[in-house]
């Protein structure tokens, strides 16, 4: 371990590719821990997002004209919204509007921290397209399995539940798999309000060493790494839910 | 790289400067013509700033205004920026400049920075009073605001303890400091000085000892032997009476250490009483 990190320190003095991440303990363990942050945060926000979606797409197929215009306006502000935009507005506007409570250092702190607003931006925004995505796989359901299953004395929601939504979400999982991986790639933006992800930790790490192309280059390589494991498992998920006679 | 053409800038400076005729000196032109020309900051409260009639006042343009009574000339004030000051000395727009710049070395190779330095600006926290931060250990765990890509970031977290929460801009991390996410915000003591004069700032401070000082430094052409003996006559004088810490004071700001123990060192030698 110790002879690789010395290769490394010598291939930045003879090179110039200067990868502190591996030779420079302090900036390998923030490194490290960023990426950490990376996976919590994405894997936080991918089960909110789809909990979201679910719940939303089924309010959607409601009675009630409100519950349906909620919905609707829900999704109308979150999908017209930059998320960069969401993110700011959470944490500075809404945040400072939020309850205060004093901290060790004895100061007033609002109760939500930049992680929370983060994740509740993050979720709100992929589950607004998660509402859409698994609508779309609802309607393909069809009219007649429903009224069967009600035929049968299922009231809405456990025809929902048992027989509506395991259809539609084999239907959507293709363009649920998109928008997954483009939340994850989406994470990245809470770096505007000091989430301590990767490309935070990367951009202090490039400040103080001036090792900007390794940094990026390695941040590239690192989400492709991440991303190419989310995809396959969903994939495989993908494979697994396969319906006989239907798709490929 | 960076370096490299900074050398090459400072090199192609002093070609011109070598090969240039002899011209004439700018410290007679400005006798003769009564009027001395000095490029100052306008937006940097409270070295150069506007004032309500829409004047640029301040620390820079005082000492300007000295320099100017000394010679018995009138005085213009050029209103600079970072990124044309050192431009507008080699076109000849400013005699003289007095704009909150760092000295560096590749600037020296630019401008001629006047020796000795006549203020020094370094990190420091802006604080809440009732923190009672008073040493740089006392951030030990505490949560701090920063800048992203500021270079004493790692240096506080690393040295003193802090946990650093890095915003993209100077307003986002104030915003952050006042609305409580924040124990302190570390950042260049000159701004934070200067924010410290604005209204809504009155509960804070800044507790602790200046660190990483880096100097300020005057400049005038590169050649103009004559203004660049005058001015930096004028700095040491400034430093032996103090006039920069009394116009510290003036202006609402915490002297810094650079000036006042550049006071001390200049303050003259006071011969030993005993042996």
């Amino acid at each position: 371990m110790l002879e690789i990190s010395e290769w490394f320190r010598v291939l930045a003095e003879t090179s110039g590719i200067n990868l502190t991440i591996v030779y420079d303990a302090y900036d390998r363990e923030r490194m490290v821990r960023g990426f950490f942050n990376t996976i919590l945060l994405s894997g936080i926000c991918l089960v909110l997002s789809i909990v979201i979606g679910v719940v939303g797409a089924w309010l959607q197929g409601s009675s009630l004209k409100w519950t349906r215009r909620i919905v609707s306006g829900y999704i109308q502000l979150f999908r017209n919204t930059p998320p960069l935009v969401q993110m700011y507005f959470f944490f500075f506007a809404l945040g400072a509007l939020m309850p205060r409570m004093q901290n060790e250092w004895g100061i007033m702190e609002p109760i939500l921290s930049n992680w929370h607003w983060a994740i509740i931006s993050l979720s709100f925004f992929a589950g607004a397209f998660n509402v859409e995505i698994f609508r779309s796989g609802i309607e393909a359901v069809p009219k007649a399995t429903v009224e069967a299953a009600k035929s049968l004395g299922y009231t809405r929601l456990q025809a929902y539940r048992h027989v509506v939504l395991p259809l539609a979400l084999r239907v959507c999982l293709p363009a649920l798999n998109n928008n997954l991986v483009n939340l994850v790639k989406t994470t990245t933006l809470a770096y505007a309000i000091a989430v301590p992800e990767m490309l935070y930790v990367a951009n202090q790490i490039w400040s103080d060493s001036l090792n900007v192309p390794e940094m990026m280059t390695f941040l590239l390589f690192a989400y492709v790494g991440l991303l190419a494991l989310l995809v396959w498992v969903m994939n495989r998920w993908e494979r697994s839910l396969r319906l006989p006679g239907f798709g490929s | 790289m960076k370096s490299r053409t900074y050398i090459g800038v400072g090199l192609i400076g002093l070609g011109l400067a070598a090969t240039a005729p002899a011209r004439a000196d700018t410290l007679r032109d400005v006798i003769e013509s009564g009027t001395l020309t000095v490029g100052v900051k306008a937006d940097y409260r409270p070295y150069g700033y506007l004032d309500t009639d829409g004047n640029v006042v301040g620390i820079e343009p005082d000492l300007a205004q000295d320099a100017a009574d000394v010679l018995g000339v009138d005085l213009e004030l050029i209103e600079v920026v970072a990124s044309n000051r050192m431009q507008f000395l080699e076109q000849g727009r400013i005699d003289v400049m007095i704009a909150t710049m760092t000295d560096t070395m590749e600037r020296r190779g630019v401008v001629e920075i006047l020796n000795p330095d006549y203020y020094s600006s370094g990190t420091n926290i802006l604080a809440r009073k009732s923190s009672e931060f008073s040493d740089w250990s006392d951030l030990d765990g505490a949560p701090v605001c920063g800048v992203q890509g500021a270079f004493y970031n790692r240096k506080t977290e690393e040295e003193f303890g802090a946990d650093i929460v890095g915003f993209t801009g100077t307003s986002e991390a104030l915003n952050a400091l006042q609305q409580g996410r924040c124990a302190a915000f570390v950042y260049d003591d000159s701004f934070l000085n200067s924010r410290l004069q604005e209204d809504g700032w009155a509960d804070y401070e800044m507790p602790l000892e200046t660190i990483d000082d880096a100097p300020w430094g005057m400049a005038v052409k590169t050649g103009e032997d004559a203004m660049a003996a005058f001015m930096s006559g004028m700095i040491v004088h400034w430093h032996t009476t103090g006039r920069i810490v009394e116009l510290e004071e003036e202006y609402g700001i915490q002297p810094v250490p650079f000036t006042r123990r550049m006071h001390e060192r200049y303050r003259g030698y006071i011969p030993d009483s005993g042996s």
